[in-house]
C-alpha cells in the first residue's frame, strides 16, 4: 500500500555527532570532560539567569543545584506545586552500583546491563557515565533525608529488579519516586526561600525563544489569569519529561505533556528516536470508553504469579470454572526457561498477541490473568500478602475485584518514552544554550530502559550532570546583548502563541479536545503500539494529517484565553500531540528494524522473536522540523561500541 | 447509574460562587469520581458551558493534585485521595454534593480549584535538610536503626493534599506540618536543624492564617496516607524541646 | 520565651494546657474537700476554717488561700485568653462554611468552646454565690459553708446551674485532659489508651463527686 502522506518522504541530512564526549578509556571520560569545562567564576554566577521548565526529579534537582551554585533560576511548572511532578508515582526504585551487598556488582556491570537492556541502541560514554554517577547519587539523596528502605542493622537495604541478577536496585517501599522527588522538592524549596529560584507554579511553557541561534527564553501561560509573558534568561534548560500521553491512555499524569519538547523541536532541537516507547505488561486493564489513565501495578507480580488465558476462544467461563487443561500459560509454553519472568517488551508482545487470537478475558477481550492461586497455595496467604499486599489493595480498589480469589486481570500499557530531543554529552541539545535532561532527552536507555533506571537517569542528569556541563557553555558565551520584551523575534513568537490560542478559541467547532485526543490515542495505539507493520504506520501516517484538520475545523474550546481555562490547556497539547505523532510513526516506519521497545513484524526471527539489524540500523535517528506536514530530515548519529559488543537477545 | 450533582461553581477568585445542579447519566460503577467528572464536562462543553474546573493530575493517588469535598468529605466516603474514589461507593438516584477546600489559607481559583501554595511556604520555610549537591557522605556512614528510618518514612508518605486542612473544623494545617517535621527530625541527618526546622514552619504555618488544633482528630481520619493524629503530639514535643533550647542560648 | 510561645498557636495550646492542668489539680483537691460535707456540719466548716489558717504560723491568715486564688485566676485568665484568641484564629481560617456538613468528632470535642464558656460563667456565680455571698439565696453567713451550701442547693436554679455546670465540665475535661497529654507531648500510640481511660476517669470521678453533693442536698441526706 502506498501513502498519499508527502510527510513519508523524508530525506537524509548530515549526520550529527556528539563532539563533547572526550576520546580515551571510558571510565575516564566524565571527569576529563569536567576538568575541561570552563568555569564561571561564582561572583557572576548570579548575573546568569538559567530557565528550567519542570520540577521532576531530573529538573528539581538541576533547579536546586544550580541555585546553590550561585545561578539565578527561574523555574516553571504546570502543576499547583513543584511537589506534584509525576516523577513522584515513579514505584519501583533506583538502581545503584554501590555493590553492597558484594554481589559482583560495578560500575561496569550497570554500565553493560543498560547498553544491553537498551538493545544497543544508546551511547556508550553517556550509559557509563550515568553509571558512575548512579553511587554518588544515594549518597546525595540519604543527605537530603530520603527514608530508603533499611535493615535491621540500620544500613540500607537493597532488592534485585527487573530481571537483573545483581541487587542493586534502593527503594522507599514502593513509593521511592515520590520520597526521591521530595528530597529534589525540598532542596529546591530552600533554594526558593532564598531568593535564588523564582518559582513559577501553574505556569506551562508554550514555546522557545531562540534569537541570534541561541535560546534566549521561553514563552510561558498563566494557567491562572491566562496571561502570556516571555521570560529571559542565558540559557534554557528543559526537564519536562515524556510524551506517553500522545497514546491518550497511558500511565502518564493527565497533563504530563509534549509541548515544551515539541516546540523545541520546531525551533531547530532535533528530535532522537520518536518511536522508541515502552510498554509496560503488568497495568490494570482498561474498564470502558469513559478510562482516562491506566494504573500501573509493579513487575514484581511477575515473580510469583502466573500468567495465563483460555486455550479456547471467546471462552465467557468465570476463570476458576476453566480447568487446568482449557489454559494456555502461553509465557511459560513459549519461553520454558525463563517463563513469567521474561522482559518487559516480550510479555507485553504476548499479552497483546493472545488477546489479537480473541483469547483476551475481561471487558472487550483487552486482558490476561495473572493468577495467584498456585503462589497462595505454595506460600500461603500471609506471605502472598505481606508480599504483595498494597498491590493487591490497589488492584482490589480499582477494579472492585478480589486478588486473593479471583486472578487478577492486567494488561500493557504506555510506561516511558526512552526517544526525545537530542542531546550531546554535555546534554545539549541542536540549539546553543538549550539543555534538555531526564526523560526529556533521548541519551541514556537506548531502545529500551531497564526498571529502576529513570529515576537514576533523572537525578543524574539534574544533580550532576547537567550542573558540570552548563558552566562551560556559560563560560564561553558570557553576557550575550540584552534580549526583551521589545525584541523582533520575542514579538513574532509571542504572537505567534497568541495567535494559536486565539485560534483554538476561535474554531468554536462541535468535538470537544478529548474526543481528539482519544481519537489520536486509539490510532497510535493500534498501529504505533506494541507491534508495528509498515502498512499500519503508513495508514497512521495517512489518518494523522485527517485528523489534524478536522482538529483545526471542528474543535470546542469554551471559554476565554483570559482566565483558568483547562479545556484550552488540554487542547493545546493536543496540537502538539498531532505532529509529534506523525513524527513517532515514521520513525516508527523508517526503522525497518526490532529492538527494545520497537517491535516491527517484518523484521522477527522464525521463533517470533524480535531481530535487530545493525548493520542497518545502529544508529540513533534524529529528525529536523521542516514545518507542520512537511517531510522532517534525517540526522544519523552512528553509535559505536567499543566496550559492549552487541549480541541478539534471546529469551526462549 | 444516574445521579444528581451539586457542584460549586466559581468564576473567580474575585467572584461570588453558589451550588449548581448537574444530573449525569449513564455512569458506570466502575469510573473514578474524576471520570465521572470528566463525562459530565464532556456534555458542558458539547453545550457551550463552562466546564468544572478542579485539579488532577496522576489519578493514582500519589501526586496530591485531586481537592474535593464529597457529600462533607475530603476525598469523599472512603479513605483515599478523589482520583482513587470509584462511583461503585455511590447508589443509583444519590445527590452528591462536590465543594473545594475551604479554608482561607486556600482561596479559591476557580470552581473546585484552590491555592494550596502555603503549604509550599510552610516546607520553605524548613521543610528540608540542608544538603547541597555534591557535599553528601557516602550513605553508609551513618546507619539508621530501621525503627527510625520506618518512622521517617511514615510521616514522609504525605501526599500535600491538603485534605486534613479541609477536614479540620478550624482549617488547620497542623497534621501537614508535623508530617514533615517527624519526618526529617527523626533522622540523624535532619538533627542540625532540628529546633530550628520546627520554630520556623510552626512560625510559618500561623502566618499563613490556618487555624490551630483542637485535637478534633479529622484530619487524621481524612488524611488518605494515614498519618496519625499522634505525629501532632510528636510535633508538639518537638516544639517544646526547640523551645527550651532556643530560651536557654 | 513567653513572646515566642504566647505568639504562636502551638505555644498557645500549651499554655491552655498547663493552666488547664492547674485548674483539673485544683479541681481534685476541691471535690475532695466537698465530700467532707457528707460527715457533718463541724467537720465541714472546721476544714473551711483550715483552709484560712493553712501555712501558719510561716505564713500570715489566709495567705496560703489568697496564692491559691492568684494561681487560680492567672490560670483562668490564661485559659480563657488563649482560648478567645485561638477560637478567634479557628472561626478567620474558615471564612466560608461547607454547604454540605457532617460531623464526626465527639461530643465532647465539639463542646469544647462552649463548654467552656458555660464553665466560665459558672465559676463567676459560684464565687458571687459561696465566696462573697452576693447572690446567695437565703443571707451568706461567712464562716458557715456548710449552710450555706444546704441553703445554695434548697433552690432549683442553684441546682440546675449546679448541675448543667458540672455535666459540661466532664465533657471538658474529657477532651481536655486528653488534649493537654497531646499538646504537651506527653502522648503515643502506646499511651493513648492510658490517657483516654484517664481522661474518662478524671472526668467521671469529679462530675460524680460534685454532682453527689446537691443530690444529697435534695435527697435529704446532708440537711
Amino acid at each position: 500500500m502506498s501513502t498519499s502522506s508527502a510527510y513519508a518522504h523524508y530525506t537524509t541530512g548530515d549526520p550529527v555527532v556528539d563532539t563533547r564526549a572526550p576520546e580515551g578509556p571510558i571510565a575516564e571520560r566524565w571527569d576529563k570532560r569536567r576538568f575541561e569545562a570552563r568555569l564561571v567564576n561564582p561572583a557572576n554566577r548570579r548575573k546568569h539567569t538559567v530557565i528550567v521548565v519542570g520540577t521532576g526529579l531530573a529538573g528539581g534537582s538541576a533547579g536546586a543545584t544550580l541555585a546553590e551554585q550561585g545561578y539565578h533560576v527561574v523555574q516553571f511548572c504546570y502543576q499547583d506545586s513543584p511537589r506534584r511532578a509525576h516523577s513522584i508515582a515513579a514505584q519501583g526504585g533506583i538502581n545503584a552500583a554501590k555493590n553492597y551487598r558484594n554481589d559482583g556488582d560495578s560500575v561496569h556491570r550497570l554500565f553493560y546491563d543498560t547498553v544491553k537492556g537498551g538493545d544497543f541502541r544508546a551511547r556508550e560514554s553517556n550509559v557509563h557515565r550515568l553509571a558512575q554517577i548512579s553511587v554518588e547519587i544515594i549518597d546525595q539523596c540519604v543527605a537530603q533525608g530520603v527514608p530508603f528502605a533499611r535493615e535491621y542493622g540500620g544500613l540500607l537495604d537493597t532488592r534485585s529488579f527487573g530481571g537483573v541478577q545483581v541487587s542493586r536496585t534502593f527503594y522507599a517501599r514502593g513509593q521511592t519516586g515520590q520520597q526521591l522527588l521530595l528530597g529534589a522538592y525540598q532542596a529546591l524549596s530552600r533554594q526558593i526561600a532564598a531568593g535564588n529560584v523564582e518559582m513559577h507554579p501553574r505556569t506551562e511553557m508554550l514555546d522557545l525563544i531562540v534569537v541570534d541561534g541561541r535560546a534566549r527564553g521561553i514563552v510561558a501561560r498563566d494557567l491562572i489569569t491566562g496571561k502570556i509573558d516571555t521570560y529571559f534568561a542565558d540559557a534554557v534548560v528543559l526537564a519536562s519529561g515524556g510524551y506517553g500521553n500522545v497514546f491518550y491512555l497511558s500511565t502518564n499524569a493527565m497533563n504530563s505533556n509534549a509541548t515544551a519538547v515539541w516546540r523545541a523541536h520546531r525551533r531547530g532541537a532535533l528530535f532522537a528516536n520518536p518511536c522508541f516507547t515502552q510498554i509496560h505488561p503488568t497495568c490494570i486493564p482498561r474498564t470502558g470508553d469513559h478510562q482516562s489513565k491506566l494504573t500501573l501495578m509493579s513487575e514484581s507480580l511477575r515473580n510469583d504469579g502466573r500468567i495465563w488465558v483460555p486455550k479456547a476462544k471467546g471462552d465467557q467461563r468465570p476463570p476458576h470454572e476453566i480447568p487446568e487443561d482449557e489454559r494456555d500459560y502461553y509465557l511459560e509454553r513459549i519461553y520454558p526457561s525463563f517463563g513469567n519472568l521474561v522482559p518487559r517488551d516480550i510479555a507485553s508482545r504476548a499479552a497483546k498477541n493472545v488477546c489479537d487470537e480473541g483469547r483476551g478475558v475481561g471487558p472487550g477481550g483487552q486482558g490476561v490473568y495473572l493468577d495467584f492461586a498456585d503462589a497462595i497455595e505454595r506460600m500461603g496467604r500471609a506471605a502472598v500478602e505481606a508480599k504483595y499486599g498494597n498491590l493487591f489493595d490497589m488492584y482490589q480498589r480499582i477494579t472492585d475485584e478480589d486478588p486473593y480469589r479471583v486472578p487478577m486481570r492486567i494488561y500493557p500499557a504506555v510506561h516511558y518514552t526512552m526517544g526525545g530531543l537530542w542531546v550531546d554529552y554535555d546534554l545539549q541539545t541542536t540549539v546553543p544554550g538549550l539543555f534538555a535532561i531526564g526523560e526529556a532527552n533521548f541519551s541514556d536507555h537506548g531502545a529500551n530502559r531497564l526498571g529502576a533506571s529513570a529515576l537514576m537517569q533523572g537525578l543524574a542528569d539534574g544533580y550532576f550532570v547537567l550542573p558540570a556541563t552548563i558552566n562551560d557553555y556559560l563560560a564561553r558565551h558570557p553576557r550575550q546583548g540584552e534580549v526583551g520584551p521589545e525584541h523582533p523575534v520575542v514579538q513574532e513568537v509571542l504572537a505567534e502563541t497568541e495567535d494559536r490560542m486565539h485560534l483554538l478559541l476561535a474554531v468554536d467547532g462541535d468535538r470537544t479536545p478529548d474526543s481528539f485526543h482519544r481519537e489520536l490515542g486509539e490510532l497510535m495505539w493500534e498501529f504505533c503500539g506494541m507491534a508495528r507493520t509498515e502498512s499500519g504506520l503508513r495508514k497512521a501516517l495517512e489518518r494523522i494529517p485527517q485528523i489534524r484538520e478536522e482538529f483545526w475545523r471542528r474543535i470546542k474550546v469554551p471559554g476565554t484565553g483570559e482566565e483558568f481555562n483547562q479545556s484550552l490547556e488540554k487542547a493545546n497539547r493536543i496540537v502538539d500531540y498531532l505532529e509529534l505523532a506523525e513524527l513517532m510513526c515514521l520513525d516508527a516506519l523508517h526503522r525497518a528494524e526490532s529492538c527494545g521497545g520497537h517491535f516491527r513484524e517484518e523484521s522477527q526471527t522464525p521463533d517470533g522473536e524480535a531481530e535487530r539489524k545493525d548493520d542497518t540500523f545502529s544508529y540513533a535517528a534524529a529528525w529536523e522540523f521542516t514545518g507542520t506536514g512537511t517531510a522532517p530530515v534525517l540526522h544519523k548519529e552512528d553509535l559505536v561500541f567499543e566496550y559492549v559488543h552487541p549480541t541478539q537477545r534471546s529469551y526462549a | 447509574m444516574k445521579l444528581t450533582l451539586r457542584v460549586w461553581r466559581q468564576r473567580a477568585a474575585d467572584t461570588e460562587g453558589a451550588m449548581s445542579t448537574y444530573e449525569v447519566d449513564d455512569i458506570s460503577p466502575d469510573m473514578s469520581f474524576l471520570e465521572m467528572l470528566d463525562t459530565l464536562n464532556e456534555d458542558l462543553i458539547l453545550r457551550g458551558e463552562d466546564p468544572v474546573a478542579f485539579d488532577h493530575d496522576c489519578r493514582e493517588g500519589i501526586c496530591g493534585a485531586c481537592s474535593l469535598v464529597i457529600n462533607g468529605d475530603a476525598h469523599g466516603p472512603e479513605r483515599t485521595t478523589t482520583c482513587q474514589l470509584h462511583m461503585r461507593s455511590f447508589a443509583d438516584g444519590d445527590t452528591i454534593d462536590v465543594e473545594p477546600w475551604r479554608a482561607s489559607a486556600f482561596p479559591v481559583i476557580k470552581d473546585l480549584v484552590v491555592d494550596r501554595s502555603a503549604f509550599d511556604r510552610i516546607i520553605q520555610a524548613g521543610g528540608y535538610i540542608t544538603a547541597p549537591t555534591g557535599s553528601a557522605p557516602e550513605a553508609h556512614a551513618t546507619a539508621v536503626p530501621k525503627p527510625d528510618a520506618d518512622f521517617a518514612f511514615e510521616h514522609a508518605e504525605c501526599i500535600g493534599c491538603g485534605a486534613c486542612v479541609a477536614a479540620c473544623p478550624n482549617g488547620a494545617a497542623m497534621l501537614f506540618t508535623s508530617a514533615k517535621v517527624n519526618h526529617l527530625n527523626v533522622l540523624p541527618q535532619g538533627a542540625p536543624e532540628r529546633e530550628t526546622r520546627v520554630l520556623d514552619m510552626v512560625a510559618r504555618m500561623d502566618e499563613e492564617g490556618f487555624g490551630g488544633c483542637t485535637l478534633a482528630g479529622e484530619c487524621a481520619t481524612a488524611c488518605p496516607k494515614g498519618i496519625p493524629l499522634v505525629s501532632i503530639t510528636n510535633m508538639n514535643k518537638e516544639w517544646l524541646r526547640a523551645t527550651r533550647k532556643a530560651g536557654k542560648r | 520565651m513567653a513572646r515566642t510561645v504566647w505568639d504562636s498557636s502551638v505555644g498557645k495550646k500549651t499554655v491552655m494546657a498547663v493552666s488547664g492542668l492547674i485548674m483539673l489539680a485544683y479541681l481534685v483537691v476541691h471535690m475532695l474537700g466537698n465530700l467532707k460535707i457528707f460527715f457533718g456540719s463541724a467537720e465541714f466548716n472546721g476544714y473551711a476554717h483550715w483552709l484560712r489558717t493553712l501555712g501558719e504560723p510561716f505564713l500570715h491568715h489566709e495567705w496560703a488561700l489568697w496564692i491559691v486564688r492568684v494561681v487560680l485566676v492567672a490560670a483562668v485568665v490564661a485559659h480563657a485568653t488563649a482560648a478567645y484568641q485561638l477560637s478567634r484564629r479557628d472561626i478567620r481560617a474558615r471564612p466560608t462554611k461547607y454547604v454540605h456538613t457532617r460531623r464526626r468528632a465527639s461530643y465532647a470535642t465539639r463542646t469544647m468552646r462552649w463548654g467552656g464558656v458555660i464553665l466560665g460563667l459558672f465559676i463567676v456565680w459560684h464565687i458571687l454565690d459561696l465566696t462573697t455571698g452576693t447572690v446567695h439565696p437565703n443571707g451568706f453567713q461567712s464562716g458557715h459553708p456548710y449552710q450555706n451550701v444546704i441553703d445554695t442547693f434548697s433552690t432549683w436554679y442553684g441546682n440546675v446551674i449546679y448541675l448543667v455546670a458540672m455535666l459540661a465540665l466532664g465533657l471538658h475535661i474529657r477532651h481536655g485532659f486528653w488534649s493537654a497529654a497531646q499538646t504537651l507531648g506527653a502522648g503515643s500510640r502506646t499511651r493513648d489508651r492510658a490517657l483516654k481511660a484517664i481522661a474518662n476517669v478524671l472526668a467521671l470521678v469529679l462530675t460524680l463527686g460534685f454532682v453527689s453533693v446537691p443530690v444529697a442536698v435534695m435527697t435529704g441526706v446532708v440537711s
